[in-house]
């Protein structure tokens, strides 16, 4: 019995659809836009920005210190918790001060969460983060269109590592001043 | 009986792509005690050189990549015959094979090949196949994984999905300056081509059920939309930026919806509808907990899903007719997350939480819902089924790095996929 089963491939087709499309290079800037420059680097002098050093001195001086509320733009969380702590009461309300004494400020809340568990379920977990934040600054008279958040989940870690130490400085908000 | 087909089709137009990736190498981790002893001897090539391809050891590689086969050392063929007639069948049973693959490759010239080839059962002699495969020289390597995939499922009864691709997300770079790069690439991890990329984060790769498009989730601005791009020509178009959040893209099996995550403006996290032609949405969950992750049904009426509305995530699905009460699926263990219909939808693939690790799961569909995990890592997210459903991929980590792994169906035969860098996340396999 003879089989022949003579197959030209459509090699080429199948090797078009494995793609050589043309590049989507997406170079953005690290911060491109408008955004405040260094919002990753936590609690860095360096995220202060133009806008928030311009209104901080209204702030009074004593708030310009590195450990003092007004100066931290990073909220931590507990492992799968979306509670604000409160060691960081301070910290909403002196941020709430700021934004309800300039309402020309505007603030972006970003959610982060550590590594574990699954991807778009920590983009949820990130944004409940985000969410309890801005309620707590509302709660304390900032007006919602000042506030808006965005969650990036696991994707965008502080800190590269897998154990605690690195999940602790993940699990967090980052307060991000800008139009 | 002479069955002879010819099928001739047009090797068209070549676009040639710079390899952009370094590659994967295949680890089996864990084999399958009763694998199938086959020798696949090395193709006979009057110009050898001139095609410079070893189909036999892609197809060998292929076949022990399966973790079903255990294929015979080179160097333990004691002849090496390039068709039947020269086969002698008694040395091939003493060394204790159960198949083996002969042929041959010839060129045609203009830089087209023909790949002969027969695959015998060593026992009772009998020839199971006999093919012939025409390819230009880029496309030896898809016409040996077809070579593979017909002798997979001439031996097992079940189609081969070595001539399938994958797509993933590779990061590189450290903090705070990541390169994000959507891949994709051969089944076995070979000829890689970045298809995105960017330095915000990419997320959630979906292939249409035709294999034309991805969808995927970009962070390009710093805030996420979900974009569906063609693979052939690399356009693209963002099909989802509301205010909030825009995630976890699952097309319908008809390709002409997508279900996705979206967020009102209390960032309360529920499962939509999009109609990709009219761009109407339609709401399919309403909850205060985080619903995400949605996958179709084969019929498209209904998604499975995570959702957190009874504490932690579980599994749950509903009809995607407006109304339907979402039944909960999973409740064994607190964390079960991320569901995958297995082709034939007799199991679901997800992620669930035991010992304090990660580590994808099956549920079986038909029966009495028996959880099987089978993974043992600490980190095992991200299932995705090989279309033929035999195999899952997922994202594993290896010594501090991001990789991808397989594991089978039934959890016999695991692998790692590993790279020479980059950090590997988010397997989702092609369709056939």
């Amino acid at each position: 019995m003879k089989r022949i089963l003579s197959v030209a491939l459509l090699i080429a087709g199948a090797a078009l659809l494995a793609g050589c499309p043309k590049k989507h290079n997406v170079i953005e800037p690290p911060n491109a836009g408008s955004q405040v420059s260094g919002s990753t680097q936590g609690e860095g002098a360096s995220t202060s920005s133009s806008a928030l050093a311009g209104d901080a001195g209204t702030q009074g001086g004593s708030g310009m210190g590195a450990d003092a509320p007004f100066a931290r733009k990073v909220i931590y969380f507990d492992f799968d918790k979306s509670e604000i702590k409160p060691e960081f009461a301070a910290v909403v309300a002196a941020h709430a001060r700021n934004l309800t004494s300039h309402t020309n400020l505007h603030m972006k809340l970003e959610g982060n969460t550590d590594e574990r568990g699954t991807r778009e379920y920590n983009i949820g977990l990130g944004e409940r983060r985000a969410q309890a934040v801005r309620r707590a600054l509302m709660l304390q008279g900032v007006t919602e269109s000042q506030l808006n958040t965005v969650s990036f989940g696991a994707e965008r870690p502080a800190v590269e590592g897998d154990n605690e130490a690195a999940w602790a400085q993940n699990r967090r908000v980052e307060l991000v001043y800008g139009p | 009986m002479n069955r002879r087909i010819s099928c001739l089709a047009a090797i068209g137009f070549m676009l040639f792509c710079s390899r952009t990736w370094a590659e994967l190498v295949v680890e089996i981790t864990k084999g399958q005690a009763d694998a199938i002893p086959i020798a696949i001897v090395p193709f006979s090539s009057p110009e050898a050189a001139a095609a410079s391809f070893d189909v036999a050891k892609l197809v060998s590689d292929d076949l022990a990549r399966s973790g079903r086969f255990r294929t015979t050392d080179r160097k333990d063929m004691i002849e090496q015959p390039h068709t039947g007639a020269a086969i002698s069948f008694d040395d091939w049973r003493r060394l204790n094979n159960d198949y083996m693959v002969v042929g041959q490759i010839q060129p045609l010239g203009q830089d087209r090949y023909n790949i002969t080839f027969e695959l015998y059962n060593v026992l009772n002699r009998q020839r199971l196949l006999g093919y012939q495969i025409s390819a230009n020289k880029p496309g030896l390597r898809l016409a040996s994984h077809q070579v593979a995939d017909m002798v997979f499922e001439k031996i097992l009864g079940i189609r081969g999905a070595f001539a399938t691709r994958i797509a993933y997300i590779s990061v590189l770079g450290s903090l705070p300056h990541k390169d994000y790069r959507l891949i994709v690439a051969d089944a076995d991890g070979e000829n890689p081509h970045v298809v995105m990329q960017s330095n915000e984060p990419l997320m959630s790769p979906a292939w249409s059920p035709d294999g034309q498009n991805l969808a995927y989730v970009s962070f390009e601005n710093r805030l996420p939309s979900v974009y569906v791009q063609f693979l052939k020509t690399g356009e693209r178009r963002r099909v989802s930026a509301q205010a909030g959040v825009n995630q976890a893209p699952a097309w319908s099996p008809d390709g002409k919806k997508l279900a996705l995550t979206l967020s009102t403006r209390d960032g309360n996290l529920d499962i939509y509808v999009l109609d990709l032609g009219t761009q109407a949405l339609t709401r399919i969950t309403d909850d205060p907990g985080i619903d995400t992750e949605p996958q179709w049904s084969k019929d498209g009426q209904s998604l499975y899903f995570t959702s957190d509305r009874a504490g932690g995530p579980q599994i749950y699905r509903v009809g995607t007719q407006s109304g339907d009460k979402p039944r909960r699926l999973t409740f064994q263990g607190s964390y079960n997350a991320r569901p995958r219909l297995s082709p034939d939808e007799s199991q679901l693939a997800f992620v669930t939480q035991e010992d304090g690790g990660y580590r994808i799961a099956t549920m079986d569909l038909r029966g009495r819902g028996d959880v099987q995990v089978l993974t043992k890592g600490h980190f095992d997210v991200s299932p995705s089924y090989a279309p033929n459903g035999a195999e899952i991929i997922y994202a594993s980590r290896d010594r501090g790095r991001g990789v991808l792994a397989l594991v089978s169906a039934d959890g016999r035969v695991q692998e790692r996929l590993v790279s020479s860098e980059g950090e590997l996340q988010e397997p989702a396999w092609a369709p056939f």
